[in-house]
């Protein structure tokens, strides 16, 4: 009698967790700081989102086309990179600049080097600095919160950086009423958002909590003053980045241990840039270092084989 | 003591039938006896066609130390002594019996007498008993320790951690004096000073039945392990047990430890007490696509065919049948398989179970290596084995995988990474023998 029956190599049961619900709780966990920056800086943020969202997907799909790839689109990672790409993009970028940036994250950073797993860098953070570099002006300008009343002035890492008044309380700081790119601003969606990820076991607590308590320490010696150092955590990309950009898989360490590390480095080039270097702003570059180090964390961080001796 | 942390997986526990005392099956029309139900070398068949067999009676002699003997589990005629192909593709010898329906045990089954250690262990080999855990290697040869000093512990092994399997369970539950007197042989003879009982703690009813029999004897404790898969791999057993690490390489002797699992050990006092090998065995026999799951009391060479159609046939079409449990299970490419020495499970799996999920690229999420018990790094192993770096696959101690699976189960991408194990292994094995090959050409 033929049954036809499968075979296959054990296990035959599996976890529920797919690459899929990862990536799709990753873009819930996004969600309330999208929002926050639709309420903070006006619709026009919901168009930066719409454009880098629609040119990743875009991409993607054409570079598929091109190579004869089977399409990726369905695994939800290039809607991530157009989400955070947008979140690290200030109101008023022209959207040109915003899809020549998905350009990079998507073509130049992720598929030319194989596609998602195969990225050495951040996709979105590279893509960040690639136009940070080329578009300076439109990507430093301090754009200001629509529900708040000032018009001019830098944002409070540049008041900070030229020893100026910052000028915003810290509820305000909290709450996101400040200049800075769409999605970096409002510290409560984004720990809302790092809250759930922590729940759901898709990240662990150890690169955002190590990243932002080093940059909290050396705020500390530095400013010598508890609520500077409060205001240097709130400001800038540091949320976003400790949160989502620092905790990616592909391009950050495995181990728990080898998280700390990253999470240490980053913290401390990222203070470094701030306190000393010519942009006001540090984390993507940090991410973006640290992105490179990983595969060496990796090795010095790795588990010890259980009973395993040195030949 | 090492702080280690042991990691592994929440896998679902499915024990749908540890409610369920074990059935006798009656004899099937025929069965087929492998020669190579253990580890080692394969039995040597001793009948002919023709032969006339009673339960119990040798059909195939040990073919070495680390090796067992075989006897008919049914009564009837020997009618072929063939070739059949094993689960892992290699083709050994099997004897074919057509049962008589009678099970007429053989004459010569009478109680072996065992006064000391050595008659003890001659004992255990002529049982024909090997780990019925699963692992198949011959307990003899596990028990015949040169010198008996070196025992400290001995750990009796009942997480039974694999998703729906209960047969160990039901040899707690049912079988509980074979296994009491199981623990005064090894006092006795093994003069085993401590034994301590592992049982995952999902099974409170087993725990509560150890605890009963054992009550009286200060020198056996029942200990409750997590439910956390896999707790009864030998080295993961040891470690939660006594806090002992069975370095690469070496035994759980070399740590003084040996381990048993409580079916095998509850087989061990039988024998001693009736003469009667081992010729059958509990299992459980489950899976999405049986009609109602239960455990069997099953003749050894039965055919999985004439398993599941006696449990009660199928309530969808089976797409994939396994030996074991779906953590380490073997799927078999028909159900003329027959059950095993070392066989404690069979499940059939519909359609939707069966299907395999598609890989998809490694995301480096590092679950594979959070969750390994052992603590390697499947990633790593991924990456030299794409780069046939066996140097690397020796660093990084492939070798010490047990392809407990957890991995595999946990990976969001669902890489087949067992199948990769595999294949790394034998190539880190040919580059070893190479290389030694090399060396004494050199010298």
């Amino acid at each position: 009698m033929e049954e036809n029956l499968k075979v296959s190599v054990s296990p035959h049961i599996f976890s529920k967790r797919t690459t899929r619900n990862l990536m799709l709780d990753v873009v819930i966990a996004l969600l309330p700081a999208a929002i926050a920056s639709v309420v903070i800086f006006g619709a026009g943020s919901l168009l930066v989102i719409a454009t880098c969202v629609i040119s990743c997907i875009l991409f993607e799909a054409l570079f598929n086309l091109i190579i004869k790839r089977k399409q990726t689109i369905g695994d939800f990672s290039a809607i991530i990179t157009g989400l955070l790409l947008a979140l690290n993009l200030p109101v008023n970028i022209p959207l040109w600049q915003a899809v020549i940036g998905s350009f990079v994250a998507i073509i130049i950073v992720k598929n030319l080097f194989g596609g998602l797993g195969y990225n050495f860098a951040n996709p979105a953070i590279t893509g960040r600095i690639f136009m940070l570099i080329a578009f300076t002006g439109s990507m430093t300008e301090a754009v200001f919160p629509a529900a708040v009343d000032t018009v001019a002035g830098a944002t409070p890492l540049g008041a900070l950086a030229s020893g100026e008044e910052v000028g915003v309380s810290l509820l305000d700081m909290f709450l996101g009423l400040r200049g800075g790119a769409l999605g970096e601003t409002c510290a409560l969606a984004l720990i809302i958002g790092g809250i759930y990820l922590i729940c759901r076991k898709v990240i662990t607590w150890h690169t955002p909590v190590t990243f932002i308590l080093t940059v909290f320490v050396f705020s500390l010696i530095y400013s010598g003053d508890f609520e500077t150092a409060l205001i240097y955590v709130l400001s800038g990309g540091l949320l976003i980045g400790a949160i989502f950009m620092a905790t990616d898989y592909v391009t950050t360490p495995t181990t728990a241990l080898g998280q700390v590390v990253f999470g240490l480095g980053c913290g401390l080039i990222t203070c470094l840039i701030r306190f000393y270097g010519s942009y006001p702003e540090g984390v993507s570059f940090s991410i973006l270092f640290m992105n490179i180090l990983t595969p060496y964390i990796e090795k010095i961080t790795m588990k010890k084989p259980f009973g395993g001796v040195k030949k | 003591m090492s702080f280690f942390k042991m990691s592994g997986v929440v896998v679902p526990h499915m024990k749908n039938t540890c409610e369920m005392q074990a059935e006798r099956m009656p004899a099937p029309k025929s069965v087929v006896i492998p020669m190579n139900m253990h580890i080692g070398a394969p039995a040597k068949p001793v009948v002919q066609e023709g032969d006339i067999v009673g339960v119990g009676q040798l059909i195939g002699e040990a073919g070495g130390f680390v090796s067992s003997p075989v006897y008919a589990s049914v009564s009837g005629k020997v009618t072929k002594v063939d070739k059949i192909t094993g689960t892992n593709g290699a083709s050994a010898d099997a004897v074919f019996i057509e049962s008589d329906g009678q099970m007429r045990p053989f004459e010569g089954i009478k109680a072996p007498t065992v006064t000391n250690f050595e008659e003890f262990v001659a004992a255990v080999r002529d049982s024909g008993i090997v780990g019925l855990g699963g692992a198949g290697f011959p307990t003899a040869v596990k028990l015949g320790v040169k010198d008996l000093s070196l025992v400290r512990e001995v750990l009796i092994n009942g997480a039974e951690c694999e998703p729906y399997i209960t047969s160990d369970t039901r040899t707690m539950l049912d079988r509980a004096d074979d296994i009491k007197e199981g623990i005064e042989l090894l006092e006795k003879y093994l003069g085993a000073g401590t034994i301590i009982f592992g049982i995952e703690k999902n099974k409170p009813e087993a725990i509560a039945k150890m605890k009963e029999i054992t009550s009286g004897d200060s020198a056996v404790s029942v200990k409750e392990l997590p439910s956390i898969y896999p707790q009864g791999g030998e080295k993961v057993l040891i470690y939660n047990l006594t806090g002992k690490v069975v370095p690469e390489g070496k035994l759980p002797l070399d740590v003084g430890c040996i381990v048993i699992n409580v079916t095998t050990l509850a087989s061990i006092a039988k024998y001693i007490r009736t003469g009667m090998p081992l010729v059958e065995k509990c299992l459980t026999v489950d899976g999405s696509a049986v009609a109602s799951p239960k455990n069997l009391i099953v003749p050894i060479g039965t055919s999985l065919r004439d398993v599941y159609e006696f449990a009660g046939g199928f309530k969808a079409e089976p797409k994939k049948v396994l030996l074991g449990g779906p953590m380490m299970g073997i799927a078999v490419k028909s159900l003329d398989q027959p059950v095993m020495k070392n066989t404690n499970a069979t499940l059939a799996l519909a359609e939707k179970e069966a299907e395999r999920p598609e890989e998809n690229p490694c995301i480096h999420c590092g679950r594979c290596v959070n969750s390994c018990p052992l603590g390697l790094n499947p990633v790593a192993f991924a990456k030299a084995l794409s780069l046939n770096d066996c140097e690397a696959l020796e660093e990084l101690k492939i070798n010490l995988c047990m392809e407990c699976g957890c991995c595999a189960f946990n990976c969001p991408a669902k890489r087949d990474l067992i199948a990769r194990h595999k294949l790394a292994k034998s190539e880190l094995r040919s580059y070893q023998q190479q290389r030694a090959e090399q060396e004494k050409k050199e010298a």
